[in-house]
C-alpha cells in the first residue's frame, strides 16, 4: 500500500497546516515533514478537516518551515518499542535514548534519529515453545534474564488469532533484532518475530483478567503507609503550589517504594530534577535487591525546555511501558510529574486550533482524558493466574495553588487518593507537607482502620484546640487540654514528618513503621501528670528530642532498644508523680 | 543571494505585520524597508497559505503600505566574541554605547535545550555575601532564580550587588522595560565595582519597542550560553521577567491568540521555561546561572505562579528585607552539609524559632501572649530582622554563622533551641566574647 503524502500549507508555533495530496490518512498516525536541509521533523496527525486539510502537532522546533514543505504519512500510530533493554535506561518523550543522542549531539537538536533499544546487545534468550505448538498473542516464546528480571518475550499483542510455530531458535544469544521464531497462520502465511515489538502509546493495553486494587503498597513514608496510603494497581494524585515538595515526595517514592520497576515521567518539568535522579540512582543501592536502584528504574524525561508537544506523548509513552511491564507479572509504579504541563500543552495546540475553550482555556475533553489515563492503572490477573499491577501517582500543579481549577478536579475524580500539599505546612518546614486533615485515600492502610482513626481524632483535636490557643493565650486554656495540644504536636512531629534527606529516617519499613505506631500511641494513652505549662511544652520538648534521636537510629542498631526504654521512662516518670507524692 | 522583497503589506498592527509572499520561512529574519530607505528588523511568526505573519522589532508605529519587507534568509542571530565584554547593546542586538560594531561570529539565538546527560547536579555554593541567601537560602552554581518583589523594592540594587560580589567570570545583564535610571544605576554600580571589563549589558528601555524587550533574554542567553560552553562561569541577570511576560501578553493578543489566566497566553509556562531552562552546570565545561527579578503584588498571579514552578527558588524581598519565609533555595541541599558542620544545624533551628515567633505575633493581636518565654521569642524575632535581613549587609559566611550564635545566645537558653548537645558544646558564645553582635553586648 502506498503512503500518503501531502504539503505544509501553515505553521504555527508547533500546529502545522497540511494539504493531503495523495492517499488517506488516519486520525493519530505519525507523519513526517521533511524541511529544506533534508531534516525529518517527527509529528502526529491531531485532526482532519474538510477540504483535505489535516493538523499536525509536531514534536520538535518548527523553525525553518515554509509553505509547500513536503509530508510524508507513515498510516502508523504513534508506537513505543516495547522488548528488553529498557529498565535503566532515559529517553526523551519519543523513546529517544538520551545517552546515545548525545553522543551526536550535546544539544538536543530537532531531527536525530536513534533506536530507542540497543540493537547490538545479545541477550541469553531460553525458549519456552517448540516448533508445532500453537501460540497467539502474549504467548511467551521464551524468556532472557534483564537485571534482576525475567523478561518474557511475547508474541506480539496484536495478533489475536492462532499461530503454529514453524521454528523457534535455540537457547543462546542474540540482539533483539534477530529472528528468534518464524509462526504461520491458518492460511499458511508466515511472520518473522523478534524479541520486540511496537505497541501505540495512547492504546490501553487489554487486561487479561483485572481485579481491584485492596493491598497497601509501602512507600517508606509514614504518613502515606499510615494515614493515606498507596495500593498495588491504585492511583494518587498529590497536588500543590510550587515549594511544598512535590518533588521531594515522588523522589523519595521512587526510591523507596516496594515496587518491582518504577518509571518516572518527568514531564514539562525543570531538567535538573530528572538528571539528580538519573545520575544518583546508578549510585544508590536498593537494599531489597542489593542492586542499583536505576536497575529497576526507567526515566522518560520530556523537560520543560523540550518541545511541548512530546509532554502527551510522554506521559503515554511511560504508561505503555508500564502496561508492558505489568504483563510481565511485575508490580509497576508510575510516577507522572506533572500532569498539569501535559494539560497545558494540551491547552496550548487545542488554543491554536481555535478550538472552544472550557473553563481556564483548558480544552473541554480534558477531563475525560484525564481519567482515562489514570484507569490505565490497575491490578492485573495473569494468564498463568500471577497477580501483577501497575499504580499511577501523578503531580498536580494547580495555577496558584488553588485546587479549584479544572486539571485538579479532572484528576480529583480519577484517583484513589488525594495527598493534597500545603503552603502553610511547607513553609513551617513540616515535610512531607501533606495536610493531615484534608487529605484522604480508600486504600487499606498499613495499620488497621480503627488505629487511622485513632490518629484522626488526635489530630483533629490538636487543631481544635490550636485554634483556642491562639484565641486566648496558654493561660487561657486547662491544662487537659494543653496536654492533648502537645501529644497532638508530638505526633506529628515524630511521627507524620520525616526527614526525607535522612539515611535512616528517609524511610521507614513496615515493620518499624508497626513498632513507631505503637510507642506514639503509648505516650499518647499514657496518663500525664503535670502542673504547670512550662513545664508541660518542657517535658514534651525532651520527648520530642529523645523520641527523634530514636528515629535517627537504625533498626538493628543496639542503641535502638536503649533510647526506646529512655522514652518510655521519660513517659512513666511523669505518669507517676502523683503516687509518689 | 539576491533576496527578493515584497511590496503587498495587508495589515499593520502595534506589533505585527502580515504581507502576501513566497517562500519565507517559519521564524525567518526580515527587514522592513521604509520609503526613505530607513531599515527595521522583522521577524516571522506564523505562516498560513500566502499570508506572512511578521513581529515588527521596532513597532508598527510609523510603518505604511508603501514599506517592502526583505527576508534575510536566515534566523535571528546574535555576534559573539570577547570583545563583546564591556560593551552595551539594544534588543535587537546593536551597539547603543557609540562604541564600533563588531565584526563577529553569529550564533543563534533560543536554540535547543541541551541534552540532560550533559548537566551536572549543581553542587558548588556561590558566596554572595548576604546573610539570608548564603545562611538560609544558599545560591548554587548554575540555579535559576528570581527576586520576588513588588514594584519598587530595591531588587536591581540586590541584583547588581550579587552580581559584583560573586567570582563569576562573565555578566550579562538583560534589562527589560528598565526605566532610564535603572540602566543608568547599572552601567553605574557595574563600573564602581570594577567589574565592567567582565559585564555585557542588553538594555531595554520604556522608549523601545516591545518586540525589543522580548529579544533581550533571548539574545542574554545565547551569548551566556556560548561563554558557558567555553568553561566560563556566567551569571545571568534578567529584570524584570513580569514587564517581559506582559510583552508576551500583548503579542499573543495582537495574533488573536486564546488567553488562558488573565489574558497570559497559554504557553506562558513554556516560554518562561525555555528561557530559565538555559540555565545549566555543563560537564566538561563552564556554567550559567540565571538571577531574574518577578515584580509581583500576589504570589499566585500568572507570572511570578509560572515562575514558581519553574525556577529553582525565589529570593523574597518585602518592605526592603529579604523573607524568611517566602524565599526558597531548591538546590541550598546540595552545598550546605559541606559549608560547616553547624550551618545546616543553626540554619533549621533559627528557621525553626522564627516561625514560633510569628505564631505569637499573631496571638499577639488578641492580648494572649505574655509568658516569658514568647515575649523572649518575640525579642528573637526583632534582632533577626534588624541583623540578618538587611539584604546590604556584607557578611562572610561563617561570620553570618557565628552571629546567629550569638542571637541565639541572646534570647534562649542552651536547651530551648533545640540543637544538638555536641553542636551548642563547641559553638555557644559567652556574651562577653560576642565578635559580630557588639550592640547587644556593649
Amino acid at each position: 500500500m502506498e503512503k500518503a503524502k501531502g504539503k505544509v500549507i501553515s505553521v504555527n508555533e508547533s500546529l502545522v497546516g497540511v494539504e493531503n495530496t495523495k492517499g488517506a490518512v488516519m486520525n493519530g498516525e505519525v507523519a513526517y515533514i521533511v524541511l529544506e536541509d533534508g531534516k525529518r521533523l517527527k509529528a502526529e496527525v491531531i485532526d482532519v478537516k474538510p477540504g483535505k486539510r489535516v493538523f499536525l502537532q509536531v514534536f520538535e522546533d518548527t523553525s525553518w518551515m515554509k509553505i509547500g514543505d513536503e509530508v510524508e504519512f507513515t498510516g502508523l500510530p504513534l508506537s513505543v518499542r516495547l522488548g528488553p533493554g529498557i529498565l535503566g535506561t532515559v529517553t526523551d518523550g519519543l523513546q529517544n535514548p538520551l545517552y546515545e543522542l548525545v553522543k551526536k549531539e550535546w544539544f538536543l537538536e530537532r531531527g536525530m534519529v536513534v533506536a530507542p533499544l540497543d540493537e547490538s546487545k545479545k541477550w541469553h534468550f531460553t525458549p519456552k515453545v517448540k516448533t508445532g505448538d500453537t501460540v497467539s498473542g502474549a504467548s511467551v516464546l521464551g524468556t532472557v534474564p534483564e537485571k534482576m528480571f525475567e523478561h518474557k518475550i511475547f508474541v506480539p499483542f496484536s495478533l489475536t488469532e492462532d499461530y503454529i510455530v514453524e521454528s523457534i531458535v535455540s537457547e543462546g544469544d542474540y540482539t533483539i533484532t534477530d529472528t528468534i521464531a518464524v509462526i504461520k497462520d491458518g492460511k499458511g502465511q508466515t511472520k518473522s518475530l523478534n524479541m520486540t515489538f511496537d505497541w501505540p502509546v495512547k492504546q490501553p493495553m487489554p487486561f487479561h483478567k483485572r481485579s481491584v486494587p485492596k493491598e497497601t503498597l509501602p512507600t517508606g513514608m509514614r504518613i502515606l503507609d499510615a494515614l493515606f496510603p498507596i495500593a498495588y494497581g491504585g492511583t494518587a494524585c498529590s497536588p500543590g503550589p510550587f515549594g511544598a515538595g512535590k518533588t521531594v515526595l515522588q523522589h523519595s517514592i521512587a526510591k523507596h517504594s516496594r515496587a518491582d520497576v518504577v518509571i518516572i515521567a518527568a514531564c514539562g518539568e525543570r531538567a535538573g530534577e530528572a538528571v539528580e535522579v538519573f545520575k544518583d540512582f546508578p549510585e544508590l543501592i536498593d537494599p531489597r535487591t542489593g542492586k542499583s536502584l536505576m536497575d529497576r528504574t526507567y526515566i522518560v524525561g520530556n523537560t520543560s525546555s523540550m518541545p511541548v508537544a512530546a509532554r502527551e506523548a510522554s506521559v503515554y509513552l511511560a504508561t505503555a511501558v508500564g502496561e508492558y511491564y505489568r504483563k510481565q507479572g511485575l508490580d509497576v509504579l508510575i510516577l507522572a510529574d506533572s500532569t498539569s504541563r501535559w494539560a497545558q500543552a494540551l491547552r496550548e495546540t487545542s488554543g491554536r486550533k481555535e478550538e472552544i475553550p472550557g473553563p481556564e482555556a483548558f480544552p473541554m475533553y480534558i477531563s475525560t482524558l484525564i481519567s482515562a489515563f489514570y484507569d490505565r492503572a490497575g491490578v492485573e490477573i495473569l494468564p498463568n493466574g500471577q497477580k501483577s499491577s501497575l499504580s499511577i501517582i501523578g503531580t498536580v500543579s494547580p495555577a496558584g495553588g488553588n485546587f479549584d481549577e479544572p486539571v485538579t478536579q479532572a484528576t480529583l475524580l480519577s484517583t484513589g487518593a488525594f495527598l493534597g500539599l500545603s503552603r502553610e505546612l511547607s513553609d513551617a518546614r513540616k515535610y512531607p507537607a501533606i495536610d493531615r486533615l484534608d487529605s484522604n485515600s480508600k486504600y487499606p492502610s498499613l495499620i488497621s482502620e480503627e488505629e487511622v482513626k485513632y490518629l484522626k481524632d488526635v489530630l483533629k483535636e490538636g487543631k481544635s484546640i490550636a485554634s483556642n490557643l491562639l484565641l486566648m493565650g496558654e493561660r487561657g486554656i486547662t491544662n487537659e487540654a494543653y496536654i492533648a495540644y502537645q501529644k497532638s504536636e508530638l505526633l506529628d512531629a515524630v511521627f507524620l514528618q520525616q526527614n526525607s534527606f535522612h539515611d535512616v529516617d528517609g524511610v521507614t519499613n513496615p515493620e518499624r513503621l508497626r513498632i513507631m505506631f505503637d510507642l506514639i500511641k503509648y505516650i499518647i494513652d499514657a496518663p500525664l501528670h503535670i502542673e504547670t505549662k512550662d513545664d508541660i511544652r518542657s517535658h514534651f520538648n525532651f520527648l520530642r528530642q529523645a523520641f527523634l534521636d530514636w528515629n535517627y537510629l537504625k533498626l538493628d542498631d543496639p542503641k535502638f532498644e536503649k533510647q526506646k526504654t529512655k522514652i518510655i521512662n521519660l513517659v512513666k516518670q511523669k505518669a507517676n508523680v502523683k503516687e509518689n507524692v | 543571494m539576491l533576496r527578493k522583497t515584497y511590496e503587498n503589506i495587508d495589515s499593520i498592527g502595534r506589533a505585527i505585520l502580515t504581507i502576501e509572499a513566497k517562500d519565507a520561512h517559519n521564524k525567518e529574519l526580515a527587514e522592513v524597508i521604509y520609503p526613505n530607505g530607513q531599515k527595521a528588523f522583522a521577524q516571522v511568526i506564523a505562516l498560513n497559505g500566502s499570508k506572512v505573519t511578521l513581529q515588527l522589532f521596532g513597532g508598527g508605529f510609523g510603518v505604511s503600505t508603501d514599506c517592502k519587507i526583505r527576508f534575510l534568509g536566515h534566523p535571528v542571530q546574535v555576534g559573539f566574541s570577547d570583545q563583546m565584554l564591556g560593551r552595551v547593546y539594544s534588543g535587537n542586538g546593536q551597539p547603543i554605547d557609540g562604541g564600533p560594531q563588531l565584526v563577529s561570529d553569529m550564533i543563534r539565538v533560543a536554540g535547543p535545550s541541551i541534552n540532560p546527560v550533559k548537566r551536572l547536579i549543581p553542587k558548588n555554593m556561590i558566596r554572595t555575601g548576604v546573610p539570608m541567601i548564603d545562611v538560609f537560602n544558599t545560591l548554587v552554581r548554575s540555579q535559576k532564580i528570581p527576586i520576588f518583589a513588588r514594584a519598587g523594592e530595591p531588587y536591581n540594587r540586590l541584583l547588581a550587588n550579587i552580581a559584583t560580589q560573586t567570582d563569576a567570570d562573565v555578566i550579562i545583564i538583560g534589562g527589560v522595560g528598565l526605566k532610564y535610571d535603572e540602566y543608568h544605576y547599572f552601567k553605574e554600580r557595574i563600573e564602581d565595582a570594577g567589574s565592567k571589563s567582565k559585564t555585557i549589558m542588553f538594555v531595554h528601555t520604556h522608549r523601545d519597542s516591545i518586540v525589543e524587550g522580548l529579544m533581550v533574554p533571548d539574545l542574554a542567553l545565547a551569548v551566556g550560553e556560548q561563554f558557558a560552553l567555553q568553561g566560563k562561569n556566567v551569571f545571568v541577570l534578567l529584570s524584570d521577567m513580569t514587564q517581559w511576560s506582559d510583552y508576551l501578553r500583548q503579542v499573543a493578543n495582537a495574533q488573536d491568540q486564546i488567553p488562558a489566566n488573565q489574558g497570559y497566553p497559554g504557553d506562558l509556562y513554556s516560554q518562561l521555561a525555555s528561557r530559565y531552562e538555559k540555565a545549566a552546570d555543563i560537564e566538561g565545561s563552564g556554567s550559567l546561572t540565571i538571577l531574574g527579578v518577578t515584580t509581583m503584588d500576589d504570589v499566585t498571579h500568572p507570572v511570578p505562579d509560572n515562575t514558581g514552578y519553574i525556577t529553582e527558588g525565589q529570593f523574597f524581598m518585602k518592605d526592603g528585607y529579604l523573607e524568611l519565609f517566602g524565599s526558597l533555595s531548591r538546590l541550598k541541599q546540595q552545598v550546605n552539609n559541606k559549608t560547616r558542620d553547624d550551618h545546616r544545624s543553626i540554619m533549621n533551628a533559627m528557621a525553626r524559632l522564627l516561625s514560633e515567633a510569628e505564631e505569637r505575633v499573631k496571638a499577639q493581636k488578641f492580648g494572649s501572649v505574655k509568658d516569658d518565654y514568647s515575649l523572649r521569642l518575640l525579642d528573637y524575632r526583632k534582632t533577626f530582622q534588624k541583623e540578618l535581613m538587611d539584604p546590604f549587609r556584607y557578611l562572610e559566611l561563617e561570620d553570618a554563622l557565628d552571629l546567629c550564635w550569638e542571637i541565639l545566645a541572646t534570647h534562649f537558653k542552651k536547651e530551648e533551641v533545640g540543637l544538638s548537645s555536641d553542636l551548642v558544646e563547641s559553638y555557644w558564645p559567652n556574651k562577653e566574647d560576642f565578635k559580630i553582635l557588639k550592640i547587644q553586648n556593649a
